[in-house]
């Protein structure tokens, strides 16, 4: 416990040492904020039945740095202990390689809900100023900001496998930022290709991420996103670990 | 404490090294030789676990290298080649660190640390940003990495490469220092260092052992005896094809120096020309301006054991 909180530590200041982190974090919240304000402006000018949290997060304005945000997030933090050959000192030091998948993961999410951390304020701001409420109820924040930190996780580790696999940072974002860019946009292929079969729809939909959205921000919560994406994490973070463990494999 | 039996590694066809066997005793302080792609590199990452090997078996201190790994990594002090640092953290951090990492148990972090950073010279940078330091200093930190838990076997690929003469004079004390108490295993290509520091040298070669045995005795049972040097005026005589006809001369080669000739001749095992020499260059008239015969180096031994062909 002691070598993961080591390790933990030793990655989060990782992030907080490189300008990446503050670049990333300074455009997050400029987006997130232009985006709260642009809804804002919408829901005052048009009649919409949508509460505010349904309509930011529905919009391509959340999604489009929301996808971002992960290659930018995950993309050094294998390839750069390769490309610098610290690899061979931290795995050669007497830790056990599942530790060091679990503490880089953990960092990366730590970093993740850091970055969303203030656009809880927003809300709050909002709720404080206009004495309207941001969502239906309650359970619609706990909700959107559950399936947040959910797709979170399956990104990250999307990401990080991406990383696992090149000491090249820009292969791995350019890697990461392809497949969330699919996981997002395949869903729509029934709409687009015009199928009309209502199975082959109901299966795309199960894994669509802005359809989970939809849902989530009117304060439904559904368990099968929740059992997808805390399983894809699982699998792509042992898929990490195998990655990881490429130089080990018997020639 | 390390014990090497029958290991072999093959990168993708390629053997790089080849059913290896060697033991290095506690306290010893090995030198580990060998031309570039030798497999030393391998060997030191198979010892320390960083890389599988295809076959055979490693023990540190009895742990079983890759059965079981932990154990043996708590015990050894490692600096990988070129010195792979976080550039982004300061030195005392770093050392901190990694003295965590390794599982020095949190009372004693201080103390171990600053340890360390007595012992490698490092207290006017220990503030300073890893990235923001020479070659030496880096050189250093790295050292002091490998010490901090104070381990009983030290792996030390190249601790010296990059170094100004100064400092590698500083990392060899270091290191002979360190003798003694701990075992040390280290690999270089530069050979006086070896003579300096080393209780035994190990000379690989193609990933086969060329030989093992303290340095002395490698010089005094190496086949090469040396060379020979002759600086004569020689006018139009086929000098060269003369001093090749000599028995024990294993070849010449003719430099010309203003009206001299140069002759460097390399000799067979344990022959001694200088007779002959000189009666042919009595016999010829040749103005001898120089004859020197110079006794074997590690060089010469390292050459014989490595070259290619043989």
């Amino acid at each position: 416990m002691k070598i993961f909180f080591t390790l933990f530590s030793r990655e989060l200041k990782a992030f907080f040492y490189s300008p990446i982190a503050y670049v990333v974090l300074f455009y997050f919240l400029l987006l997130a904020g232009v985006n709260f304000w642009f809804q804002i402006q919408i829901v005052n000018g048009y009649p919409v039945e949508l509460t505010m949290v349904e309509v930011i997060f529905r919009d391509v304005q959340f999604w489009f740095p929301f996808i971002l945000s992960f290659p930018l997030i995950t993309m050094r933090v294998y390839s750069e202990e390769y490309r610098m050959g610290t690899l061979e000192t931290l795995t050669t030091a007497p830790v056990k390689d599942f530790q060091i998948i679990l503490a880089k993961f953990c960092a990366v999410i730590f970093f993740y809900c850091v970055l969303w951390a203030p656009s809880f304020l927003s809300f709050a701001t909002f709720q404080y100023f206009t004495g309207h409420t941001a969502a239906n109820a309650a359970g619609a924040y706990y909700a959107t900001f559950l399936l947040l930190f959910l797709m979170g996780l399956f990104f990250c580790s999307v990401g990080l496998l991406a990383s696992a696999l090149t000491q090249d940072q820009i292969i791995a974002a350019t890697i990461s930022f392809s497949i969330i860019l699919l996981c997002v946009f395949i869903p729509f292929l029934p709409m687009v290709m015009n199928i009309t079969s209502p199975a082959i729809r109901d299966i795309f939909a199960y894994f669509s991420p802005t359809q989970h959205m939809e849902d989530f921000s009117k304060g439904i919560i559904d368990s099968r996103p929740i059992v997808w994406y805390v399983s894809m994490t699982a699998l792509m973070t042992f898929l990490t670990l195998q990655v990881f463990q490429f130089r080990k494999w018997k020639a | 404490m390390i014990k090497v039996e029958n290991l072999t590694k093959r990168y993708a066809g390629v053997t790089a090294i080849n059913n290896l066997n060697f033991e290095v005793e506690k306290g010893e302080i090995v030198g580990f030789l060998g031309p570039n792609g030798a497999g030393k590199s391998t060997t030191m990452r198979i010892l320390t676990s960083y890389l599988p090997a295809s076959s055979g078996r490693a023990t540190i201190a009895g742990f079983d290298v890759f059965e079981q790994s932990v154990e043996a990594r708590k015990r050894l002090g490692y600096l990988p080649e070129n010195t792979p640092l976080y550039m982004d953290m300061r030195v005392n951090e770093y050392l901190r660190y990694r003295a965590n990492l390794k599982g020095v148990p949190g009372r004693k972090l201080k103390q171990s640390v600053g340890d360390v950073l007595e012992l490698c010279s490092l207290r006017d940078v220990e503030h300073k940003l890893i990235g923001a330091l020479s070659k030496g200093y880096r050189q250093r930190v790295g050292l002091a990495d490998a010490l901090v838990h104070d381990p009983d076997l030290l792996i030390l690929d190249e601790p010296t490469i990059g170094l100004d003469p100064n400092q590698i004079r500083q990392v060899r004390e270091l290191i002979k220092n360190l003798g003694g108490k701990r075992t040390v295993l280290i690999s270089t290509h530069i050979l006086p260092e070896v003579e300096i520091m080393c209780s035994r040298v190990i000379v690989i070669h193609k990933g086969k052992i060329r030989a093992s045995d303290t340095a002395e005795n490698l010089l005094k049972n190496q086949r090469t005896a040396g060379s020979m040097r002759l600086e004569a005026k020689v006018g139009s005589d086929n000098a060269v094809a003369d001093l090749q006809r000599i028995p024990g001369v294993k070849d010449v080669t003719e430099e010309q120096d203003g009206d001299y000739s140069v002759f460097q001749l390399r000799l067979e095992a344990n022959a001694d020309p200088s007779e002959e020499v000189m009666r042919l260059a009595s016999n010829r008239n040749w103005a001898v301006r120089e004859i020197t015969r110079r006794r074997p180096t590690l060089e010469d031994v390292f050459v014989e054991l490595t070259h290619s062909d043989s």
